[in-house]
């Protein structure tokens, strides 16, 4: 399916999404209350078929974080990203690990590196740092006295 | 019958005596063990990150580091002489690091294989996880810098490497003997 057809067929499914243009993939910028439902039909809907989650992650703007989806559907060759603005005092969003089970180990990696909290996750602990490691090293206010130098 | 000084094919630390049937060898012993030594050091087969690649390209054909005696590339630190630290150290490689070292047998060498290994790298510097510097974990013999280094370099660095153990010092004797404490 084209990026055009892609766009008109979500919006069908929830109008209240926006788009970003200027990428080879289409952009959408999902509410993240609303994130759930809405790449649960990506994924159970035979006319999309979304059912490879390839990447997740997170970006700190300082102002708050986003975090990203990658999917993919191997039947029918589209791509799309979905983006999800949460509130970075108190970052929380719902875990999609019970959709794609890969979101286990990615869920947890963005929990450990920003301290993102993905409710109702099976196990969301640590994955790379060290259990007794304190603080979320990839959040731009991280500080590390003995290790980095501020810039 | 004349002395040969130095072989003109070898680097043989010693004086020959060449007679009808064969020769005399004269030399100190210890020059003739460095002299072996150095002429078959087995690397470790270590590498963290992308310098590996080109320690790989070294040990291949087109550059083929056993030229110099380096083939014989060793998969574990016990059977192993030299350690080239082709790439980053991350604080949780550290304590693997130091293992692998002390598991080594002496005599053990150590050559520290681009920015990373030197000082944590030109792009990795200033995190939380990289160590800046290979030698805040274990002593460095040789260092090469680079990202990565060219092949060229890291055989430059193995013949360093060679020159030192000819000159029989310890690490500790030449650092005493350098320039900077003239």
């Amino acid at each position: 399916m084209l990026n055009e057809d892609l766009k008109l067929k979500l919006t069908g499914i929830l109008p209240l999404i926006s788009f970003e243009e200027g990428g080879e993939w289409l952009n959408v910028i999902v509410p993240s209350e609303e994130l759930k439902s809405f790449v649960l039909r990506l994924r159970s809907g035979p006319d999309l078929m979304m059912d490879y989650l390839f990447c997740l992650t997170c970006v700190d703007w300082k102002t708050h974080f986003t975090i990203v989806y990658h999917f993919s559907s191997t039947r029918y060759r589209h791509n799309i990203v979905v983006k999800a603005k949460i509130d970075r005092t108190n970052p929380e969003i719902e875990t999609v690990s019970d959709i794609w089970r890969t979101a286990e180990m990615l869920e947890r990696e963005v929990y450990d590196l920003f301290g993102v909290k993905f409710l109702h996750h099976p196990d969301l602990r640590r994955l790379i740092m060290p259990d007794d490691w304190e603080g979320w090293p990839l959040r731009k206010d991280f500080e590390d006295p003995v290790n980095m130098i501020r810039l | 019958m004349g002395v040969i000084e130095k072989m003109d094919k070898a680097d043989f630390p010693g004086k020959i005596h060449e007679t009808a049937g064969g020769g005399i060898v004269l030399s100190k012993l210890d020059d003739v063990i460095n002299w072996a030594r150095s002429n078959s050091l087995w690397p470790l087969t270590f590498a963290t990150s992308c310098c590996g690649i080109e320690m790989m390209s070294v040990a291949s054909a087109k550059y083929d580091f056993s030229r110099f005696g380096f083939e014989v590339a060793r998969a574990t630190p016990r059977q192993a002489d030299v350690i080239i630290i082709a790439g980053t150290i991350v604080n949780k490689m550290a304590p693997v690091l130091r293992r692998l070292y002390d598991q080594m047998a002496d005599p053990k060498y150590v050559i520290a294989m681009g920015a990373c290994a030197i000082s944590g790298g030109p792009f990795f510097y200033n995190t939380y996880s990289v160590v800046k510097g290979a030698d805040h974990v274990i002593p460095v013999d040789v260092y090469i810098p680079g990202c990565p280094p060219r092949p060229e370099a890291l055989l430059h660095a193995l013949i360093t490497l060679q020159g030192k153990i000819k000159a029989g010092l310890t690490r500790e004797q030449i650092k005493e003997s350098s320039y900077l404490n003239p």
